[in-house]
Order: structure tokens, then sequence, then C-alpha cells
């Protein structure tokens, strides 16, 4: 039941703001709809612990501690992106950016955009998972153009093809994981895609087939992760949409896309052996952290400074459950927990300083402290807690992995290294002086929602000190079983 | 026997013309002709899967050939049709880079396809196993097209002949997915063509054409 209103709520947020959505006050209820999602989502996470994991709708929907925990972020993460943008996009609005009419697209796509995800975590059908993962490529196309300019013309498009040819060598690896479970569970109805069932049978699975499906699966589901070589429109894509678009991509889809390339390595795995996804996830995530740590020296522009720190960041995860154990996936979990909080907060504060200094040129934006000390503090404790300075819960993960990686694959310890110091020195410097310095830039015409911001931090803080056992235990569940 | 033999025959040779339509599209010009091309690998498609639907005795995959039918053969032409038309791009010629090449890259990936798909089709029970090979094909040799065209439109195109690939790579190894998915996957493609068409529309008016030339700004200086 619960289940139900978590992928329905957004659903029906959809179709009312499709009606609504260009009303004054759309803003407010967007943030109901999100509201009543997140509710719902904890009515799924207490059931979940009192009962353990669900499994409904004739199986074709499941909740076990892999996914109840992103379940769980990803509808609070959209509850506070959505009290975010409220204020965010009426400065927007005001600045004569957008008009009512795109607000409404807006709105409606924000809120299918979440189906798509809830969709996406929930389903055990690797098929329909695909089909979730194209709509939430679908949802966020338009959304990405929304300003309509060149730049963002261009960035949608380059998102659209890159994904959509991704997504189509996802496409053929399910197909052929299809091919080698129909050899094994036989065609009886629409069991032979179901996760849970060919978790079960995974051991009898055919290794030559499955080899081949999981390099196309995590070629393509790779790309919407944004893996180098494959990352070329997530920096463009970031930058050029609306920020709480931006928040949500790098908070939200990059997860869920991580989360389908795990789904499919725990199957390759279970028939080929650990060796081979193990090490084609290792090389994928080492030269994503390694590319995209020099390529952060380059940008001028904020926000794409931040979308290729997700590409680090993803690097490091996908690394992290490359060399699997159960240390290390515990570690990378929680990295995907403390990243999507941390950087959704960061892009909160670099949307409202590009609003305020009128400009996304980093060299445009001086003195935020004192123009608006909780911006130009957001932004610095999020840069802080992203170049995982301890005491947040990035140190608390990066630092598992470092160590986990320096015990099974030392070779791989001065790569990690050199692109956590690379990341660090780059970011902070560009940082620095936009946090602090001289300003006469004018204040904003509608007051920033920056609580989001802070309430992300100190959870991310909270990670670093203490795991609550409820949550360690996912943890431990679910590294248990992605083995 | 010979009669099952035969029907193999022809599923083969209808494969065969998915491939060759595949390299007509590879050097064609005009985007019209390249949409007529695109429903014609369709309508192939559609012939060879309810082929496969009456000799494997598979009623789900007549309803698979139904659907390729009304969205590949009928409703994406159309739409596509109608858009270049109200785009007024319907007599445009597109300048390619070298045919011959662009013809010898895409036979290097044909022979490639074929050595990726020996394993499996040797794994494989279904009568169209010799196919996964051609289905192969046509979908590098789709990416090919989409990789060094230049056109909004016929990167689209290249777009959905991939999918055509995909589809005949399901039903030559599986007999097609399950309904759901298969539904599923053919709603996701006519909102990717509607958002797209928007999207064309958008494009011109901030360019004043469909020239990807245009579209080259966003690089790392």
């Amino acid at each position: 039941m619960e289940l139900w209103l978590v992928l329905g709520m957004p659903l029906l947020g959809t179709f009312v703001l499709a009606l609504l959505g260009a009303r004054r006050y759309a803003p407010e209820v967007n943030v109901g709809v999100s509201l009543a999602t997140l509710l719902a989502a904890s009515l799924l996470v207490v059931r979940v612990i009192r009962n353990g994991p669900l499994l409904v709708g004739h199986e074709q929907f499941f909740v076990d501690p892999f996914n109840v925990f992103l379940v769980a972020l990803t509808a609070f993460v959209g509850f506070t992106t959505a009290i975010f943008s409220r204020p965010y996009m009426r400065i927007e609005e005001h600045h004569g950016r957008l008009n009512a009419r795109r607000l409404r697209l807006y709105h409606s796509m924000y809120q299918l955009f979440m189906a798509a995800m809830f969709l996406a975590l929930l389903t055990n059908n690797m098929g329909l998972m695909w089909v979730a993962m194209e709509a939430a490529t679908l949802s966020t196309v338009l959304l990405v153009s929304l300003y309509r300019t060149k730049a963002s013309l261009e960035a949608a498009w380059k998102y659209f093809i890159l994904c959509g040819v991704g997504i189509a060598q996802a496409l053929f690896g399910t197909i052929l994981l299809y091919f080698a479970a129909e050899r094994t569970l036989g065609r009886q109805g629409m069991t032979a895609l179901l996760w849970t069932h060919l978790n079960a049978a995974k051991a009898d699975l055919e290794p030559r087939v499955m080899a081949l499906a999981f390099v196309f699966l995590l070629v393509g589901y790779g790309t919407k992760v944004g893996l180098a070589p494959l990352h070329n429109w997530l920096p463009d894509a970031h930058a050029e949409g609306p920020t709480p678009v931006s928040a949500v991509l790098s908070g939200l889809l990059l997860n869920v896309a991580l989360y389908a390339v795990i789904r499919c390595k725990v199957l390759a795995v279970g028939s080929i052996g650990p060796l081979m996804p193990g090490r084609m996830l290792m090389a994928f995530g080492l030269l994503s952290a390694v590319l995209a740590a020099f390529f952060l020296w380059r940008q001028r522009d904020i926000k794409r400074l931040f979308g290729y720190s997700s590409i680090e960041h993803m690097g490091i995860i996908t690394f992290a459950f490359g060399l699997g154990g159960p240390v290390a996936n515990f570690a990378a979990l929680l990295h995907m927990t403390v990243h999507s909080l941390t950087k959704s907060s960061i892009f909160f504060t670099a949307g409202h300083a590009s609003q305020t200094a009128g400009t996304q040129q980093m060299d445009g934006i001086r003195g935020l402290v004192g123009i608006s000390p909780t911006i130009g503090w957001g932004l610095m404790l999020g840069s802080l807690a992203i170049l995982g300075m301890p005491p947040f819960g990035v140190f608390a993960s990066e630092f598992l992995i470092l160590t986990t990686a320096m015990r099974e694959h030392p070779w791989a310890t001065p790569f990690l290294l050199i692109a956590l110091g690379v990341a660090f020195a780059g970011i902070f410097m560009k940082v620095q002086p936009m946090a602090f310095g001289e300003s006469d830039a004018p204040r904003l015409p509608h007051s920033p929602a920056l609580v989001p911001v802070f309430v992300h931090l100190a959870m991310v803080l909270t990670l670093g000190l203490y795991i609550p056992p409820a949550l360690a235990e996912w943890y431990r569940a679910a590294a248990r079983l992605i083995g | 026997m010979l009669k099952s033999h035969l029907d193999v025959q022809l599923l083969n040779l209808l494969a065969a013309g998915m491939l060759l339509i595949s390299f007509a599209m590879l050097s064609t010009r005009r985007t019209q002709q390249l949409i007529t091309l695109f429903a014609w690998q369709g309508a192939i498609l559609f012939l060879s899967t309810s082929l496969v639907a009456h000799e494997a005795g598979l009623t789900e995959l007549y309803f698979s050939a139904a659907l390729t039918l009304i969205l590949k053969v009928i409703t994406l032409p159309l739409i596509l049709h109608t858009l270049i038309k109200r785009l007024g791009a319907q007599w445009d010629n597109e300048r390619l880079v070298n045919i011959p090449i662009t013809m010898l890259v895409g036979l290097v990936l044909v022979i490639f396809a074929f050595g990726l798909a020996q394993p499996i089709s040797l794994l494989a029970t279904t009568i169209t196993r010799h196919t996964i090979g051609i289905a192969l094909a046509v979908i590098l040799l789709s990416f090919l097209m989409m990789i060094t065209r230049r056109k909004a439109v016929t990167q689209v195109i290249g777009f959905l002949a991939m999918e055509n690939g995909l589809f005949l790579a399901a039903t030559s190894a599986t007999y097609g997915m399950p309904m759901v998915i298969e539904l599923g996957i053919a709603l996701d493609l006519l909102v990717a063509v509607f958002i797209l068409g928007i999207f064309f529309f958008q494009i011109r008016e901030q360019f004043d054409s469909l020239d990807l030339h245009h579209l080259e700004s966003l690089k790392e200086e």
C-alpha cells in the first residue's frame, strides 16, 4: 500500500501540476506533493523496518535493504529541492528568464522525473527498470532546455543523444540478460526478468552471455552515471539547466543509474565470478575520478565545476563497488548518501550565488559572505564537506574506501590520492575567493530558502560522527546482498 | 520439415534486407528518402516478426508485430513527414563525409558484429538464431549513421533505426521480450519522438537551421 503511494503521489502530481502549474501557488503545490511523497516513503521505511523486505504486485515490485534507503533519500532530496526551487524559480521569473507556461512544464516534469526514478528503484523487473530509466531521461530533456538559450538547447540535445545511445546499449544488454535467463528459468509468464528470480538462479546463467550482457549494461547505464569516457553530457546538462534540475540530476539520477549498474553486477558476479565485473567497475571508476579531478581545474562556470565534481565522486563510488566485499560496499553506499546530500546543497547555494552575481562565471562571483552570510557560508561549508574534510561524512566513506583499496589493491591508491588531492586544490582555490572578498551586488528580490542546505549539511556531519543503528544495519545488509 | 527450412531461409532473407536498408540509409542524403527507408525497414521487421510468430506459434509475438506495424511503419514515419514539412525541410540535402569510407567502416562493423554474435547464435535455440549477428550489425550501422551525420532529423532517424535493430535482436534471440516491456519501450519511443519534435522547433527558432554545426559551442576551453 505504501509502495503504491510512493509511486502514485508523484504521478498524481504530474497531472495536477500539468493543470495548475502556471498558477501563482504552483510552487507550493509542488512542495506539497513532494512532502506527501516523502511521508509515503517514510511509511514504507517504517513498514520495512518492522516487517522486513517486501514483494508485491505479482512480484513485480520489491523493497529490500539496497533500494529502501535510496527510496528514502530520493524522496527526501526531492522534497528539499522542491522547497529550494520555490523562491529560486520565482527569482528566475522575476529576472525574466522564464514565463508561466515554462514554469508549468517545469513543475509537471519535475514530478514525472521523480515518479520515473521511484519506478526504476522499486521495480523488480529488469525490463521495466530500463523503461523507467529511459522515462527519467525523457522527462528531464525539456527541463535542461527550459531557458531556450542556444547553450541550453545544445546541452539538452547532447544529453538526449548521448543518453539515448547509452540506454540503447543497456536495452541490448537487457535482451541478452533475458536470453540467458530464458535458458534457465523458461518462458513461464513474466518471471524470467524478475531480479529476485534471476538472483536465485544466477549461478546457472550462461557465463559467456552474461559477460557480454554485463559489458553492454555497464556501458549503457554507465553513460547515465557519467562515467568517463561517456561523461560528456553531464557538465553541460548541469550547467545549462535550471539549478533545481542540476541538484536532482546530480544528487538523485546518478545514484539511480548506479543502482541499476550494481543490480546487474550482482547477477554478473553470480554467473561469471567477481573478477571481470569488479575489474571493469574499478577501471571505469578510477578513470572517471582522475579525469574529472584534472578537468575541474579548467572550469570557469560554477555549475560546471560541481558537475565535474559529481563525475569524480561517482567514479570513486563505482571504484568502491568494484572492490567489493562488505567494507567497500558499505563505504560506497554511505558515500552515495552523503554525496547526494552534499552535492544538492552545494547546487542550492551555487544557484543563488549566481543569481546574486548575475552570472555563472566564477570570476564574476565575489564576496558572497558579505552579501548574504547564509549563501556564502553554505557554499564554503558544502565545498569543505564534498572535499572530504573531517568530521563530515564524506571523509568517513572516503577513508574507508582508501584503506580498503590499500589493503586489497595497493596499485590503485596513488590514483585515488591524486584524484582526491587535485580535486581538493582545484575546488578550494575557486570557492575561497567567491565566498570572501568585497562585492556590491544587490540583494535578491525573494529571500532564498536555504534551510535545506543546512539541514543537508547537518545530516552529512551527523553521518560522519554517528550512523544510526537502523541505517547501519541496512547498509550492512545491502553490502552483503551486493557481495 | 521442408516448409520450416524454407521459412528459415525466408527469415534470413528478410533480415538481410534490413541490413541492406541500413547501408542504403548510410549513403542517402535526402531527408525524405531516409524516412521512407526507415518505414521500409519497419515493414520488413513487421513481416519477419509475423513469420516468426507463425512459425513458433506464439500469439504474443503477433501483438509485437502489430505494434511494429502501427508504430514504426505508420505512426513514426507520418509524424516525421509532418514534422519536416512543417519545418520546411523536406527538400534538404545533406553533405556527407566521404561515402566510400563510411561504407568500408560499415563493412568492418558488420564483420565485428557477426564475430560478437557468434557465441550467442550457437547457444540460441530459436529458428532465427542466425539473424542475431545481422541485428547487432543493424544496431552498429545506425550508430555509425548517428556519428557521421550532422542534421538533427537524420540523427533521430538513426536513433529510431537503432531501435529497429534492437527489436530484431530481441526477436531473433528470445522470440521477443515480455509484452509489458515491449509496450513500455514503444511508449518511450513515441514520447521521445514527440519531445524531439518540440525540440526541432526550439532549435530552429534559436539557430534558424537544423544543422548541428551550430551546436558545438559547449567545449572545454
